[in-house]
Formats: structure tokens, C-alpha cells, sequence
């Protein structure tokens, strides 16, 4: 059970503000979307919290501890594309984050150690339904697979967090009511803590316990760059009611909603 | 409605006839060329008639020298190998570990880099003098040369592969636990090989060409020496059928590599159909 806080968090690149002022206190086993306008920072903050950016300012905390200064374990990663690992077969790409812990020197295993990391693997494709691909390439797979793949690869290391980039931005609407599936019932039964940014709201309200929009307050031309993006809206999905949410589609639709590009 | 020439596609067959075409043309050309010449003097050594070349193949392929009792094409082919491989070799070792350093660990990319890029810009034949000089005339000198022609451009290829990999995976492979060292071993390296090999393939006609001139400058056999010792007596016969050999040795070895690719790296085919 994983909490985050994200204490006054700007972001800048060579100056020019990118995102500012974030505050979120997040509750364990939350599922928090995230959405907004493009290039407003929503990838931005995701990567922050992944520490393969470091905040300009500010402070991010999970369970009380300061963020290392650079990728760990403990926080589990799917992007858009490129997640999984294009030379290794389905099983291979699971059995990775086995086989680097398991053997530092060569980050590979051999015989019956391999096999039996191999079987362990298997059992987790079949859990996000690809037991029948084991031995296939990403490239073989299709673009729901190779997510599925992706997050079946995160999972096998248990992280306290899960941070999801568009992660089925490129699937066709009827592969994704499956997947979305799939990423609830593995919600549950991880207690892991969940941050996915995504483009479309409906996801954003199906699967979110929680949902925020980054937006720009400024917006004149002359004042981008010197203020940023920062969270406009916040709403706890699993406690709103149904007019709350239904009200909060209509404000986020004409205000962040963009369609996918 | 006739279709534009853009849009016109020869057969199979028409392909092989047009590929092949080209060919015969040539070989009709030096024939006719040959045969004008030799009518006009018997002795002319220009463009010697194809008798005259299958009976120099037949002494220079078939025929142990009188002298050493080696058959002179195939010790020369094996010196020339052997200078070949082992350069190649060394270029390759120096520019994977090089390349891939400098590509992925931003303190290696910060101190050699520059090196690199300048001694990239150096003319190899340019160090050759010096190459005699200090590893004198023998096999060393040659070797360095092949290695100082590509090694840097085989460096600074695979360093762009290397940065150009999608910064998601190297990300990846971290938030699965990989040190630097797991990463490079089990991420960069595997994806860097067949980007090599390709590499290695386009390298193949530089590392020739600094083969033979280097041959051609000092050496006591080899297929460049060869040639350029029998220039001398203006033995086309001899010259004629060891650049056809050298063309059909550089044609083997690219399509040996270009094998090597397809079978140890098959997740680079795989999905290619779909
Ligand atoms: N490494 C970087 N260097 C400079 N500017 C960047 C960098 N990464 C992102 N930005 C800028 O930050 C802004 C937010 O980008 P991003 O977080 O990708 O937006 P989003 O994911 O919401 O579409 C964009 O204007 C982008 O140009
Ligand atoms: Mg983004």
C-alpha cells in the first residue's frame, strides 16, 4: 500500500516554466488519470515521477521517502511504445527483470534456473492473456499484445507504483474495453498505486479512482514559457456521485479533452 | 491504356535477362576489342584473348610454383585473408566497445568522442609512411592500416545506433532493475551486433582498398602485391583474372555477413511479413 506526495513541483526547461505549484497527496492503492490539453506537462509530471527527469523545485515522496535521483524498481513504467524489449521473445522480455536480479554479472540465467523463470513467466503471460505467445517476438505481436506484453514485463517486478503513458493510445477502441479490463482486475489485485495519463476521458473516468487535469491558467502568447501548466481540476472518482461526475465530463470536454492525435 | 514507365515492371525472367545483360555486353566488348588487337599484333598483351587468360588461371591457380612449390593464387589469397580478417577483426572489437561506450556512458562519450571524430578525419594512407616506420614493413603495418581505416567510422556508426536506440527502453530496463552494466550486456549489446555487422559489410570495400595499396607498397605476397608486381611485364593475363577473384571474394564476404545477420539475429526478420 503506496502513498505519494508531490510537494511544490515546478519543472522548467532552459527556463521556460513547464509545469508549476503541483501539490497532490495521493492515497494508497489509488488509480489516479490524468489529463489535459497536449503538450501541457502531463508526460512531463509522469516522468518526474519515474525520476527520468528531476523537478526544477519541490519535493516528491513515495511512503515518506524522498525519490531516488534516478529509475528504480519500485516504480514500474509503461509508455506509448518501445516498453518492451524488441530482440527477446515475449517470456524473455518478462524473465528479464527475474534474470537481472538474480544474476548481476551476467543478467542472465542458465538450465534449470532458466526454466523454471521461464515457467514463472508463462504463468504471468497467461494472466494478461498472451499465454499463447510466449515465444513470439514484439513484432509479431500486435499492438495490443505488445501492451499487454509491457505491462505483464512491469508487474513481474511487484512495483509499489505503476506509471502508464498513453498506454493504449494507439489501440483501436474495441481492443481497449478488453484491456481496460484486464488493467482493473490487475489493479485489484496488486494494491499497487496507479498514475496514467491519458487522452481519452472515458478511460480516464472507467478506470480512475481519481482523476486530475493539468492546464494552463495562462494562456496569452507572451506568458508561455513563464507560467506553466499546474493541476486545474481534481476529483475523487470512487467517492463522486453520479451528477458530480457527469458535470465534471461536460467542464473537462470543451476545456482539456483533445482528441488523440 | 499504356501505363506510365514508372509504372512498368520487368518479369522474373525479364529481370534475370536484364541483370544479366550488361554482363555479356562487356564480355562481347573485351572479346571483339581482343580480337581486333591480337589480329592486328599477335604479340599485343593489352587485351589478351581468353586462351591466353585460362592458361595464366591454369598457372597461377593450378599449377604449384616451380620455385616454392606453393600455387601462387591460393598462398596469395591466404596472406591477403589473413591481413584482411585479422584487421577487420580488430576494427570490429575496437568499434563495438568503443562505440557502444561512447553511446551509452556520457563520461566515455565526453572523453573520447572528440578523439574519435578527429582521428576519423585523418587520410589512413596518409599514415602509412608512418604506419612502415614504426611497425616496419611487415604484416603489423598493414593490419594497422585496415584497422585505422574503419575502426573510427565503425566507432562513430555504432555510437549513433547507440543514441539513437529509444530512450523508453534504456528507462525500462532500469525501473526492471539492470545496472548499467545489464543494460549494456542484455539491452544495447544484442541490438548493436547486427547494427555492426551491417556496418562491417559497408566497411568491407575500404578495407580492401587499404589492403592492397598497403600490399601494393611493401610486401612479400598477397593478392595487391601480386598484381602489382606483374604490372610490371604488362601481364593482364594474370591481372585480369585476380581482379575478377578479388571482386568475387568481396562479393562472397558481404553475403557471408549479410547470412551471419539473418541467422543469429532472428528477431530482426521476425514480424517483417505481417
Ligand atoms: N527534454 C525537454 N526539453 C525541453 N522541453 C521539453 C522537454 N520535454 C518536454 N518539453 C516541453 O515541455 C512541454 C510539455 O511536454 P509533455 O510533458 O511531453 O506534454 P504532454 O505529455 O502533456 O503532451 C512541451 O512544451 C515540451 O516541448
Ligand atoms: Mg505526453
Amino acid at each position: 500500500m503506496t502513498q505519494v506526495t508531490v510537494r511544490d513541483v515546478w519543472k522548467e526547461y532552459d527556463g521556460n516554466v513547464v509545469i508549476e505549484r503541483v501539490n497532490l497527496d495521493v492515497a494508497a492503492h489509488s488509480f489516479v488519470s490524468i489529463v489535459g490539453p497536449s503538450g501541457c506537462g502531463k508526460s512531463t509530471f509522469l516522468r518526474m515521477l519515474l525520476s527520468q527527469e528531476i523537478p526544477t523545485r519541490g519535493e516528491i515522496r513515495v511512503d515518506g521517502a524522498p525519490l531516488p535521483p534516478e529509475p528504480t524498481e519500485e516504480r514500474g513504467v509503461v509508455f506509448q511504445r518501445y516498453s518492451v524489449f524488441p530482440h527477446l521473445t515475449a517470456a524473455e522480455n518478462v524473465a528479464f527483470g527475474l534474470e537481472v536480479a538474480a544474476s548481476p554479472l551476467l543478467g542472465r540465467l542458465f538450465g534449470n534456473r532458466r526454466r523454471a523463470v521461464l515457467e514463472q513467466c508463462r504463468a504471468a503471460l497467461d494472466a494478461v492473456g498472451l499465454g499463447a505467445a510466449c515465444d513470439k517476438y514484439p513484432a509479431q505481436l500486435s499492438g495490443g499484445m505488445q501492451q499487454r506484453l509491457a505491462i505483464a514485463q512491469a508487474l513481474i517486478k511487484k512495483p509499489k507504483v505503476l506509471l502508464l503513458d498513453e498506454p493504449f493510445g494507439a489501440l483501436d477502441p474495441g481492443i481497449r474495453v478488453d484491456i481496460h479490463k484486464l488493467m482493473l482486475k490487475l489493479f485489484d489485485e496488486t494494491g499497487m498505486t496507479v498514475f496514467m495519463v491519458t487522452h481519452d476521458l472515458r478511460e480516464a473516468f472507467h478506470l480512475g479512482t481519481r482523476l486530475i487535469a493539468f492546464d494552463r491558467y495562462k494562456t496569452r502568447p507572451e506568458e508561455i514559457g513563464v507560467y506553466g501548466a499546474t493541476i486545474t481540476f481534481d476529483l475523487p472518482l470512487d467517492r463522486a456521485s453520479a451528477r458530480e461526475k457527469g458535470e465534471a465530463l461536460d467542464e473537462l470536454q470543451d476545456k482539456v479533452a483533445v482528441q488523440p492525435a | 491504356m499504356a501505363r506510365r514507365l514508372i509504372n512498368r515492371h520487368p518479369g522474373r525472367m525479364g529481370i534475370a535477362y536484364l541483370g544479366l545483360l550488361p554482363f555479356v555486353i562487356l564480355i562481347f566488348l573485351y572479346a571483339t576489342g581482343s580480337a581486333l588487337r591480337l589480329a592486328d599484333n599477335p604479340g599485343d598483351k593489352l587485351l589478351p584473348g581468353f586462351p591466353a587468360i585460362a592458361e595464366a588461371i591454369v598457372r597461377v591457380a593450378f599449377t604449384p610454383d616451380r620455385r616454392t612449390g606453393e600455387i601462387v593464387l591460393w598462398a596469395d589469397t591466404a596472406a591477403s585473408l589473413a591481413r584482411l580478417g585479422m584487421g577487420l577483426a580488430v576494427a570490429t572489437a575496437l568499434g563495438l566497445v568503443v562505440g557502444i561506450a561512447n553511446g551509452i556512458i556520457p563520461y566515455v562519450r565526453a572523453g573520447l568522442s572528440p578523439l574519435v571524430a578527429v582521428v576519423s578525419m585523418v587520410p589512413p594512407m596518409a599514415v602509412l609512411p608512418i604506419l612502415f616506420i614504426v611497425f616496419g614493413l611487415g604484416e603489423l603495418s598493414k593490419v594497422v592500416l585496415i584497422v585505422i581505416g574503419i575502426a573510427p567510422f565503425l566507432m562513430r556508426d555504432l555510437q549513433a545506433r547507440a543514441e539513437e536506440m529509444p530512450r523508453e527502453q534504456l528507462i525500462k530496463a532500469q525501473t526492471l532493475g539492470a545496472s548499467s552494466w545489464q543494460i549494456v550486456l542484455r539491452v544495447v549489446l544484442p541490438q548493436m551486433l547486427p547494427r555492426l555487422i551491417d556496418s562491417v559489410r559497408l566497411s568491407l570495400g575500404p578495407a580492401w582498398l587499404f589492403l592492397i595499396s598497403a600490399e601494393a607498397i611493401a610486401a612479400e605476397g598477397g593478392l595487391g602485391y601480386r598484381i602489382f608486381l606483374v604490372r610490371r611485364y604488362l601481364a593482364m593475363d594474370v591481372i585480369l583474372p585476380y581482379v575478377v577473384w578479388i571482386t568475387l571474394l568481396a562479393i562472397a564476404s558481404d553475403l557471408l555477413l549479410r547470412a551471419v545477420n539473418r541467422r543469429l539475429f532472428p528477431w530482426l526478420e521476425a514480424g517483417r511479413g505481417m
